[in-house]
């Protein structure tokens, strides 16, 4: 009698849960455009720049956020469960917030190694990978080299190569229309580059020191030479010994520029700043960084008119 | 059709130019100045044939000299093939119409790192391969102070928790945790999570913590406290909670708008801890949970949770009544509000955590009747951190003993962690407990001094949320 009981009570919580999860059917999407949910602004304005009006793009992390450490919040699953494509950054860069977001997120879609997600590091040059043994001693390095490889329009172009065969792909009756938006923009991008490379020219071999490794690829590309890191190693908070040295080192080397992420605290670099004469530049990594930096192109005009700036009040 | 057509007219076009382009200018300098360039360019080959039938008959000489100079002779090549793409950088292959050595000619120097450039994408690291992400948590517990009810050792690797995790198949994923404790070994986790299952549901099978609350769900080394709060011991099974083998299946719960809601069923063999106990096979036992989360700003957010359990208990075992009539119904509540600015994410952040548990167990009475106790338990936590590297912490505890729910235990603790990186952590709790001593029958006071170092090697695991 009383296994009767458990059965029925078990029966009816199964039948209370199939209610429920019947109540929410899947809602099905009217409009075809494809929805893009990207881990960060850069490859979500990458996204919008190609896909134009036949695509939404979305990101998780927002512009100003250190895109280590973005929160899994459940709200993200919302968005991430209609999308058709997820575009990451990859390189472990969102080892610590994405993977249980695209496992919670149920949509077969975008599950790792599924057709619609798409790793951009994939399609970037990719700087700074370690040879020889790695380890922690190093700080978080990231093992498969620097993961802030869309600092460099010219990786910029190349994702945007990527995303655009992808939508082509997934969408080949727009196929024409990807690979137009993808030269549209592949023009702008190497116009306003030969801009920014000529606003960049009178300070090339320009010796700098940045707070986190965020910036081999924009220093690569624009001839800037990174000479030293606040961060005594990637993801280790500065060090009073370490901030020494540094100040000694940029003293030594006539380094006067700290490039610092919106993210970090300005303590350190402004003591560092003040004894060294040197000035601190709070460059935006991400598009969304700023309300003004609407689009990749804008964060290189923003990024670009900072230094400018920097550089001639230093000198 | 149009793109290949423009991708194909690009390269070809492209190609002669970025080829020709640098030497343009040069060209137009003069025919003489291009005798010159060629003269110079056809004395450099020169020169270099002449490199390479040295290096040769040095190699032969040196085969004929040592015959067990194989492995040398191996680094050699090897070495050799290595430089060669160094000095001479894919230029874009030369048309049929250009002249073949100009670009060994104009390329300038090129940083040792144009080696690794010419190929895109990170480096595939090869210790993984198919392997699973491997990491080790270690928990080192060492406690002062005096405790008479429920005293902890004085040093001990309290817990080497061991995890992996794979993908299995483009329908799953596994994630295993094997825990060494100080009494032995024991799988705290292992699951199967189906993540492309229609209706949007998530299924996990296996072994896991059960969606009971927030707590349960954690792991020790993940907790911002080194103990677990009373009521967990009292009232949840002790310190690994419930955590037993079944099947749990999720999926989202429509909501109002700017709200995320979730619903959980799992069933469950029965056996956890001192909490339910199994006698038979269909004496399963079962959870149930819904979440409910709303982010009040970009940096502010709400989570709550309701949560049922019911499963059998062992207090029937071996007395007049039938074991299967008795049963612990388990209800709890939980609210968390978490702050964290955005912009200063690894600076500062809050977090406010409650959770109530409500406990109605089916027992015998002293004089053997059968009585149901309804026992209650609740803790309130904060944390807040304070810097980069330093987080304070606190948190109330009060619950009912579940056997005797007129027996309640209080206390409280002061936390203050350390981390010297996000890999390792140094904490130390102060703990204070007004607990019932049931050997002395009457309540004791308890006083410590808790202190704990994690450390984790291995796979970068998810941060907690």
């Amino acid at each position: 009698m009383f296994e009767t009981r458990i059965f029925r009570q078990i029966g009816t919580f199964v039948v209370a849960l199939a209610l429920i999860f019947a109540s929410c059917a899947p809602t099905v999407r009217a409009d075809s455009k494809i929805q893009i949910m990207a881990a960060t602004t850069d490859l979500a304005a990458l996204a919008q720049e190609i896909g134009g009006d036949k695509v939404t793009a979305e990101s998780v992390a927002r512009g100003y956020q250190d895109p280590h450490f973005v929160e899994a919040k459940p709200s993200f699953l919302l968005k991430l469960r209609h999308a058709d494509l997820l575009i990451v950054v990859g390189l472990e860069l969102e080892i610590g917030w994405l993977p249980p977001l695209i496992t919670q997120s149920t949509n077969p879609k975008i599950q790792v190694g599924a057709p619609g997600y798409f790793d951009a590091s994939r399609f970037a040059r990719i700087l700074e990978m370690p040879t020889g043994a790695v380890t922690r001693a190093e700080g978080d390095v990231h093992p498969q080299g620097n993961p802030h490889y869309w600092l460099d329009p010219d990786n910029g172009l190349r994702v945007a190569k990527g995303i655009a065969d992808k939508l082509s792909q997934m969408h080949p009756g727009d196929s024409a229309y990807f690979a137009q938006r993808y030269t549209e923009f592949e023009q702008k991008l190497k116009q306003a580059d030969q801009q920014w490379m000529a606003q960049m020219k009178p300070y090339a071999g320009r010796k700098i020191v940045t707070y986190h490794r965020s910036w081999p690829n924009f220093a690569d590309h624009f001839g800037l030479n990174v000479v030293g890191y606040v961060e005594p190693r990637p993801g280790i908070p500065p060090s009073p010994q370490h901030t020494v040295e540094l100040i000694g080192q940029m003293r030594r080397d006539g380094v006067k520029i700290i490039v610092v992420e919106p993210y970090f605290d300005l303590k350190t670099p402004n003591a560092i700043a003040r004894n060294t004469g040197g000035t601190v530049v709070v460059l935006m990594p991400s598009v969304g960084g700023e309300k003004e930096i609407t689009d990749y192109f804008k964060l290189f005009d923003y990024d670009i008119a900072k230094l400018k700036q920097a550089f001639d009040s230093t000198h | 059709m149009k793109r290949i057509a423009l991708t194909f007219a690009f390269v070809f076009v492209a190609l002669p130019l970025a080829a020709q382009e640098s030497a343009s200018s040069s060209a137009n300098s003069g025919a003489a100045a291009g005798d010159v360039r060629i003269q110079s360019l056809e004395d450099k080959v020169r020169t270099l044939t002449e490199q390479v039938e040295l290096l040769r008959a040095e190699l032969q000489s040196m085969r004929e000299v040592r015959t067990p100079a194989p492995a040398a002779d191996a680094k050699l090549l090897l070495a050799s093939s290595h430089v060669e793409p160094g000095t001479v950088p894919a230029a874009p292959e030369p048309s049929a119409g250009g002249s073949a050595a100009q670009p060994v000619a104009v390329a300038p120097p090129m940083p040792a790192q144009v080696t690794q450039t010419q190929t895109f994408g990170g480096a595939t690291s090869n210790a993984k391969l198919l392997n699973p992400d491997i990491s080790m948590i270690g928990d080192f517990i060492g406690t002062a102070g005096r405790n008479t009810v429920s005293p902890g050792k004085t040093l001990e690797l309290h817990e080497s928790e061991v995890g992996m995790q794979a993908i299995i198949d483009p329908y799953a994923r596994a994630d295993v945790f094997i825990s060494f404790g100080e009494e032995g070994v024991n799988v705290e986790e292992g699951y199967l999570t189906f993540t492309s299952l229609p209706a949007g549901l998530l299924m996990k099978v296996g072994k896991m913590r059960a969606e009971f609350g927030k707590v349960n769900t954690i792991h020790n080394h993940a907790l911002s406290f080194i103990d677990r709060p009373l009521a967990t011991n009292n009232l949840v099974g002790g310190e690994d909670g419930i955590d037993d083998a079944g099947i749990s299946i999720q999926r989202f719960l429509p909501a109002p708008k700017d709200w995320f809601a979730q619903g959980t069923a799992q069933i469950f063999r029965g056996d956890s801890g001192d909490l339910f106990s199994s006698n038979r096979r269909q004496d399963v036992s079962v959870v149930g949970h819904l979440r409910a989360y709303r982010d009040l700003s970009e940096s502010t957010n709400i989570d709550l949770g309701l949560s049922y359990s019911r499963g059998h208990n062992s207090a029937g075992i071996g007395s007049a009544f039938n074991p299967s009539n008795f049963i612990t119904n388990l209800y709890g509540a939980d609210a968390t509000l978490r702050w964290k600015p955005l912009r200063r994410a690894i600076y500062n952040s809050l977090l406010f955590r409650t959770e109530l548990f409500w406990s109605n167990r089916d027992q015998l009475s002293l004089v053997d009747t059968f009585q149901t106790q309804h026992a209650f338990g609740m803790y309130s936590s904060a944390d807040y951190r304070v810097n980069r590297r330093w987080t304070v912490g606190g948190r109330f505890d009060r619950s009912g003993h579940a056997t005797n729910a007129n027996l309640t235990d209080t206390g409280f603790s002061g936390i203050l962690t350390y981390w010297p990186s996000e890999f390792s952590q140094i904490r130390t709790q102060y703990r204070y407990g007004h607990l019932w001593d049931d050997p002395n029958q009457r309540y004791t006071n308890a006083n410590e001094l808790l202190f704990q170092f994690l450390f984790v090697m291995g796979a970068h695991g998810a941060h907690p949320f």
